[in-house]
């Protein structure tokens, strides 16, 4: 066995600011949705964070497939196996996923997609409502989605953690 | 992995990780307003606008009936001077915008709006965007949302009676003064027989930003070249449904329709933050330019009806102010611009009269 036992410096430095990233951007969405007063400030935090989110994936995801991540323990039950195989590759197709639905969404209503005061970014799909209709109700659900799988990782990166204690987190925590 | 087996934790210790994920989704609730929320949201509101009629799937919740209208914005020499937003400098702005009768209905008599509306989307070459959202009333009923909810929420009829309870009316007056002296408006003023000669007021406040920095706290308003003939409230009575539509088309195909755009600036100490509240007629005034309008097309077919006119839609050049009707009317136009658009995605959009 000559595998890493942690994850490199890039993974984990990509992992601690994107987890702090990927949860400011949910309440943030959360609370834009309801707010009479604050969408405006939420919505201008909201797209340039996005974009630097799916920014991070793209290199995460490259990191990702040219490092092999450390190995599972061999103990760890298969459902366990199969449950952290599976949410990790949905918590990638949604870091990847939700950036891209909110510019096309955004791009299909015809809005202008501002990053900051005085420079947007350009459309990537037509101006269209039956594109608009379906997408922005699907960026709500799935940022539930996401949510649920974000808080599904922690609790099971605590259970490693806490009840295990089988050096799983402290794969993502610590360097070797 | 360490060959040694390791010493693992009590099962115990998952009511702590159980107890910190329940914190966090209730964290998330709250923040979403699912929890814990007692101030009003866009939701309700929209919600309001739906239950003062029958629905009309695809349509606004508000400001339901409308007319599309393609035109130029030109600006005054000098208006370059009080905002760098392009809109100023470049001689001639491409427009899209929408005239609109109150109400949830696309297909009400024009003859029953007091009250009408005027949104246009201008693009400019660097690619920034002005929406603007404008009403023939002089300032806006309420000086909060709160108040505006209120008042449209006792405007809905009561279930026991089939009709607005007075009483719950009067609360509200008691609660939002400010109104009365809208309603006092809408009741007196005379109405205009056009939309050509009909005024159209920004009401809330924004800021222009020059090229120093400077900002001046404006309300803005379209002023109509056509001179202003009152509606005959007899004549009004027998006029078809459409007859603005109708009207506006006479007039398009005679000539272009113009109005000023006029810049009205605050003195210090002026209610910056209250719609309702006009500012005196005296306060210093300048023309930033002139929209031209040359075609009217129906809502139906045109490409107004899927935009969003949210009033927070500015170039670079222009801010908001803190006024909280203006934050809420871009949160309540984006959930009725989020319904109307879903329900045409899932093929529900009524055909119909296409005005």
């Amino acid at each position: 066995m000559n595998q890493n036992r942690h994850f490199n410096l890039l993974a984990r430095v990509l992992h601690w600011s994107m987890a702090l990233a990927i949860t400011i951007m949910l309440f943030v969405g959360a609370a834009m949705v309801v707010s009479l007063r604050y969408r405006e400030q939420l919505l201008d935090l909201h797209r340039p964070l996005g974009l630097a989110i799916l920014l991070l994936a793209i290199v995460r995801l490259a990191n990702r497939l040219r490092h092999a991540p450390p190995p599972l323990p061999a103990d760890l039950p298969r459902i366990q196996v199969w449950a952290a195989k599976a949410s990790h590759w949905l918590l990638y197709a949604l870091m990847l996923a939700m950036p891209l639905i909110g510019w096309g969404m955004l791009s299909a209503g015809a809005y202008p997609v501002v990053l900051f005061n005085g420079v947007n970014l350009p459309a990537i799909l037509p101006h269209s409502p039956v594109l608009y209709g379906f997408l922005r109700p699907l960026h709500g659900v799935l940022a539930y989605l996401l949510f649920f799988t974000v808080l599904g990782h922690l609790g099971a990166a605590l259970f490693h953690a806490w009840v295990r204690r089988d050096g799983v987190f402290g794969q993502m925590a610590k360097g070797s | 992995m360490p060959a040694s087996r390791p010493h693992r934790g009590s099962l115990f210790l998952l009511l702590p990780i159980g107890l910190l994920l329940a914190l966090v989704a209730f964290g998330f609730a709250w923040a979403g307003g699912w929890i814990g929320h007692d101030g009003l949201t866009p939701q309700t509101m929209v919600g309001t606008a739906e239950a003062s009629g029958s629905p009309h799937p695809g349509f606004r919740r508000a400001h339901s009936k409308g007319i599309c209208i393609i035109g130029t914005f030109a600006p005054a020499p000098g208006a370059a001077k009080l905002s760098t937003a392009r809109v100023f400098s470049q001689a001639s702005t491409p427009v899209l915008g929408r005239f609109s009768n109150p109400g949830n209905d696309p297909y009400s008599p024009d003859n029953k709006a007091a009250v009408r509306g005027m949104a246009l989307q201008l693009k400019t070459d660097d690619g920034q965007e002005w929406r603007m959202a404008m009403n023939s009333f002089p300032f806006f009923a309420a000086a909060t949302p709160e108040g505006f909810q209120a008042m449209n929420a006792a405007k809905l009829p009561d279930p026991a009676t089939g009709k607005p309870d007075p009483e719950k009316m009067k609360a509200v007056l008691a609660r939002h003064p400010e109104i009365v002296k809208f309603m006092a408006w809408s009741k007196n003023a005379p109405v205009p027989d056009s939309l050509a000669n009909t005024r159209f007021n920004g009401v809330n406040a924004f800021r222009l930003i020059d090229a120093q920095g400077t900002q001046r706290t404006v309300r803005w308003s379209m002023r109509p070249h056509a001179p202003f003939a009152a509606a005959n409230p007899e004549q009004l009575k027998s006029e078809p449904k459409d007859y603005l539509a109708s009207d506006l088309d006479r007039r398009l195909a005679a000539a272009p329709l113009e109005w000023d755009l006029v810049m009205q600036f605050a003195a210090p100490g002026d209610p910056i933050e209250d719609p309702s509240q006009p500012w005196p007629d005296s306060r210093q005034e300048t023309k930033a330019g002139t929209l031209t309008l040359t075609r009217a097309e129906p809502q139906a077919a045109g490409a107004c009806r899927d935009l969003n006119f949210d009033p927070l839609i500015l170039p670079k050049g222009i801010a908001g102010t803190d006024d909280p009707v203006l934050h809420a009317r871009s949160s309540v136009y984006s959930v009725s611009f989020n319904r109307r658009e879903r329900e045409i995605s899932q093929g529900k959009l009524q055909n119909g009269s296409p005005r």
